[in-house]
């Protein structure tokens, strides 16, 4: 499963931190980061708080990774301007939300612009269209000690119902 | 109560002397009350992300477990963040304080009131979310107290200072994030 290929690269690329706004499409991995005693797992109230957490920990000589959903996006816009302004390197998992499949409309807008505001706001934008490729996506993201989003498609996580949702 | 505080000589007595502590700092007058105080790599005044200053502390207080790790914020940038609080709540970082310097203003907009002009307690929001210490502090005579919780006491700390809303001459801090960032890992882990 994608997830654990991802943990496994989270854990060899050293990452300690881990921020996060649960998720039904981050479910697994939130999980196997969370009962990984290498981690911490950092519960957010919002994505907002990541960039901060992410900032503080690279401070401190410690790498980390925040996962979200892609409205998360629109909840970070104004802060990734440290980012960039103070070059922190971020590595961002985003599972997408108002693609192909989408059951809740209020999700679309924010989705369908997801790339461009990451883009807008100096994070590259790495997609994963197909299981297989995410780990791959992530690992390189760490090499780079840049801003990089790897935006998980919607039809990778599989989400079309609330029924779906819950069970996921 | 009529503040008698003043916010230079609270920030001067909490850095005076600050040996290993690391400090970040909230955008406008609490980054330019650090400075006043001595700039120092291991200050990080943010220029910017408001409402961020906290969750800078917290990931630098779980990232440095050994070191402690101080924030001094104002009332409005505390305010934009609140949900910060919570979050240190949960993680309960025993190295971390978060000192807000509450003069009831937006000082860099105009001075116009903030929530905790309306009664709104800061303090109280910490205390709720599970700080191990939140106090008030008010009084020249209980900065010793305040610089204890700093260095000394088990966190995760939270404290409101009240001080009197007034306009001081700005003190600069460097503006460029990359100098900032650079010089600061510089001396904490010895490269950039």
């Amino acid at each position: 499963m994608w997830p654990d290929q991802v943990h496994r690269e989270l854990a060899t690329a050293g990452v300690r931190v881990v921020g996060y706004v649960p998720d039904a499409g981050h479910k697994r991995l939130i999980e196997l980061c969370r009962s990984d005693k290498r981690m911490r797992a950092v519960v957010l109230t919002t994505e907002e708080e990541g960039i901060g957490l992410v900032a503080g920990a690279w401070l401190g000589g410690v790498k980390s990774v925040l996962l979200m959903q892609s409205s998360g996006v629109g909840n970070i816009i104004n802060v990734l301007g440290m980012v960039q302004v103070c070059r922190f390197p971020l590595v961002m998992i985003v599972t997408m939300r108002g693609e192909q499949g989408e059951f809740n409309p209020w999700q679309v807008p924010m989705g369908r612009s997801t790339p461009q505001v990451l883009e807008a706001m100096g994070v590259a934008v790495r997609r994963a269209s197909s299981a297989d490729e995410v780990a791959p996506l992530v690992a390189e993201a760490f090499r780079r000690e840049q801003a990089v989003a790897v935006l998980v498609s919607q039809s990778v996580i599989g989400i079309k119902s609330f029924q779906e949702q819950t069970e996921q | 109560m009529k503040p008698v505080l003043h916010r230079r000589n609270v920030v001067q007595t909490l850095l005076g002397d600050r040996g290993n502590l690391l400090v970040v700092a909230g955008l406008g007058s609490t980054a330019w009350d650090i400075t006043a105080a001595g700039d120092s790599p291991l200050s990080f005044p943010t220029w910017g992300a408001m409402g961020q200053a906290a969750m800078i502390g917290l990931g630098l207080a779980l990232a440095q477990p050994r070191r402690r790790v101080l924030v001094v914020t104002g009332d409005g940038e505390m305010l934009m963040g609140l949900g910060a609080l919570a979050t240190v709540g949960v993680q309960r970082p025993a190295n971390l304080s978060v000192v807000v310097i509450d003069n009831e203003r937006y000082g860099e907009t105009g001075m116009q009131a903030t929530h905790t002009a309306h009664r709104v307690d800061l303090a109280a929001v910490a205390r709720g979310c599970g700080f191990k210490q939140s106090k008030v502090v008010s009084r020249k005579s209980q900065l010793g107290s305040l610089r204890t919780l700093v260095y000394k006491t088990r966190g995760p700390n939270f404290a409101q200072v009240k001080v009197v809303a007034e306009k001081l001459p700005l003190v600069l801090p460097p503006h460029d994030g990359v100098l900032l960032k650079e010089r600061w890992r510089r001396a904490l882990l010895g490269s950039p």
